[in-house]
């Protein structure tokens, strides 16, 4: 089992981003069951974290920039890190995520371990 | 009470608060002494009630024999004043002067102190539990090993050994202090937890002990409920988790000692006062900012307590088993929720998510795999349940297999 780090980015300040009071109680529903579902196969890697919506960028000159924005629009929404055999499993978790259905997206990334680099 | 009856219950109720009050009075090392003292006492009893009669106030009369042979022991022994006297946390000039309180507020004292005691972190949890069992429930070393599914030598080096550790560590009986309230309180819950699980999901046939280790369990937790400083939100969850359990005690059994599932339960059987206890324990729960797992399980708890299916039942299960797994994984916290999954979401989501469970192995498994098939493939639902008959260790768990099997069988045939 390796760790895989998913990064989920989105639109979040965007006016039309914005969700109904409807939207945003059936779309935590959608997570928690999606969470749940990671969880009940005891590939929830760490516990999961909450993050705040405000953020510093850290450009290549060091300079700082105030808000999650890297080059566009889209922010992290949150991450979590699961366990999961490869690359094919983690995506395969990932797909389930919800916030595709809100036109953001999940980055997937592999934990480096020692073997990785014998 | 019957007279035969009448000392077995004493020797329940009372042996432990005798025991507390001594450990509490001597401190740890010298726990044998209490326990001899107290066996004594009860042998005393044993031997002149059958002769005289059992006497007008039977607890009055072991507390003044305690006391006495107490004080004997300690005038007898002549390291008393060089040695134990030095210990005795209640300083008192001589041995015939020294006031051992029997008092209830020195027995809820004693006990409390005596249940963070065995608590430790240097002993481990079956340690725990059967140091708990022995010195706070009053549990012969027969019963305990009854309950475990162990023979009587086996408790007897573990409770051996668990007493040894807590000499050898110099571990303190006292009050707790707040701090050790806020490391040990969660480590205390969990013992207790256990002990309760004992109880309730043991396989041993014998339904009166099953039912006596719960109320124990009920009981030191309601002792921490009545302690100002350790009356906190998770144990009241813990507390209100137990009363739903234990309100279908009666129904989840036959005469027999056969399980009833859950779905088959006469719930006019559900004790309907356990259940309202319950309720008023869980709001007492709903303080502060912890949200611990016994919130999560005393929700789920509550939730079966209401017999009708609804689609806000199931919804409200699946939630909280989410949070709970979240939380922390258990294989059984994992079936159950996608149980709740089947109820929301349908068979065909469920069975999807189940087949990711990764618990070849459990019996458990395979039984919930056969239950969801039930109804969509049933040649796959059979195939199912019969990987679980050949897992399953307990003729409880064998029972209730084939009878899922039958039925299936029977429709079958029929069509």
């Amino acid at each position: 089992m390796n760790d895989f780090l998913l990064i989920f980015r989105r639109d979040f300040k965007g006016k039309e981003a914005q969700l109904s009071p409807q939207q945003m109680q059936d779309s935590i529903k959608e997570w928690q069951n999606w969470f749940g579902g990671i969880a009940a196969q005891n590939k929830l890697a760490r516990p999961l974290q909450r993050w705040d919506i405000d953020g510093k960028v850290v450009k290549s000159d060091k300079h700082v920039i105030n808000g999650p924005y890297a080059e566009i629009k889209e922010s992290i929404g949150g991450l979590i890190i699961i366990k999961a055999a490869d690359y094919d499993e983690a995506v395969e978790i990932a797909q389930g995520c919800p916030i595709l259905k809100l036109g953001g997206n999940v980055e997937v990334r592999k934990a480096v371990s020692v073997e990785d680099h014998p | 009470m019957e007279e035969r009856e009448l000392l077995p219950h004493l020797f329940r109720t009372e042996h432990r608060k005798i025991v507390s009050v001594l450990c509490y009075l001597f401190g740890i090392e010298h726990i044998e002494i209490a326990e001899d003292i107290v066996s004594d006492t009860f042998l005393a009893a044993t031997e002149l009630w059958s002769i005289k009669g059992v006497p007008e106030n039977p607890t009055a009369w072991l507390y003044t024999v305690a006391k006495n042979k107490t004080k004997n022991h300690l005038k007898r022994h002549a390291f008393f004043e060089q040695k134990l006297s030095a210990d005795i946390k209640y300083s008192s000039p001589k041995a015939a002067e020294l006031e051992i309180d029997l008092s209830t507020k020195n027995i809820a004292d004693s006990q409390l102190a005596m249940i963070f005691t065995v608590c430790d972190p240097c002993l481990s949890n079956e340690s725990q539990i059967a140091l708990a069992l022995n010195l706070l429930c009053g549990f012969g070393i027969q019963e305990i090993a009854d309950a475990f599914l162990t023979n009587k030598e086996v408790i007897y080096k573990r409770l051996k050994r668990a007493k040894d550790k807590l000499k050898e560590e110099n571990i303190k009986i006292e009050q707790p202090t707040l701090s050790q309230i806020n490391n040990r309180l969660e480590i205390v819950l969990t013992t207790l937890y256990l002990l309760f699980s004992e109880g309730y999901y043991s396989t041993s046939q014998n339904t009166v002990l099953r039912k006596d280790l719960c109320a124990e369990a009920i009981r030191l937790t309601y002792l921490l409920r009545d302690n100002p400083t350790t009356n906190t939100p998770a144990v009241n969850a813990l507390l209100a988790l137990m009363c739903f359990h234990s309100s279908r005690f009666e129904a989840r059994t036959d005469q027999n000692g056969e399980i009833i599932l859950y779905e088959e339960q006469d719930e006019t059987l559900w004790s309907q006062e356990l259940i309202e206890q319950g309720t008023y324990f869980l709001r007492c729960a709903a303080t502060g900012n912890i949200l611990s797992k016994y919130h999560l399980e005393a929700g789920i708890a509550y939730w079966h307590t209401q017999k009708e299916d609804s689609l806000e039942k199931w919804d409200s299960i699946l939630q909280l088993y989410n949070q709970l797994l979240i939380l922390e994984y258990s294989p059984i916290a994992a079936l159950n929720r996608t149980f709740a999954l089947a109820k929301t979401g349908g068979k065909q989501q469920a069975i999807l998510e189940a087949e990711k469970l990764n618990l070849y192995g459990n019996h458990f498994y395979y039984s919930l795999l056969g239950n969801l098939y039930t109804g969509i493939d049933d040649t796959k639902a059979l195939e199912r349940f019969e990987s679980a008959y050949q897992l399953a260790h307990s003729n409880a768990d064998k029972a209730i297999i084939t009878k899922n099997m039958d039925r299936l069988k029977a429709k079958e045939n029929s069509t």
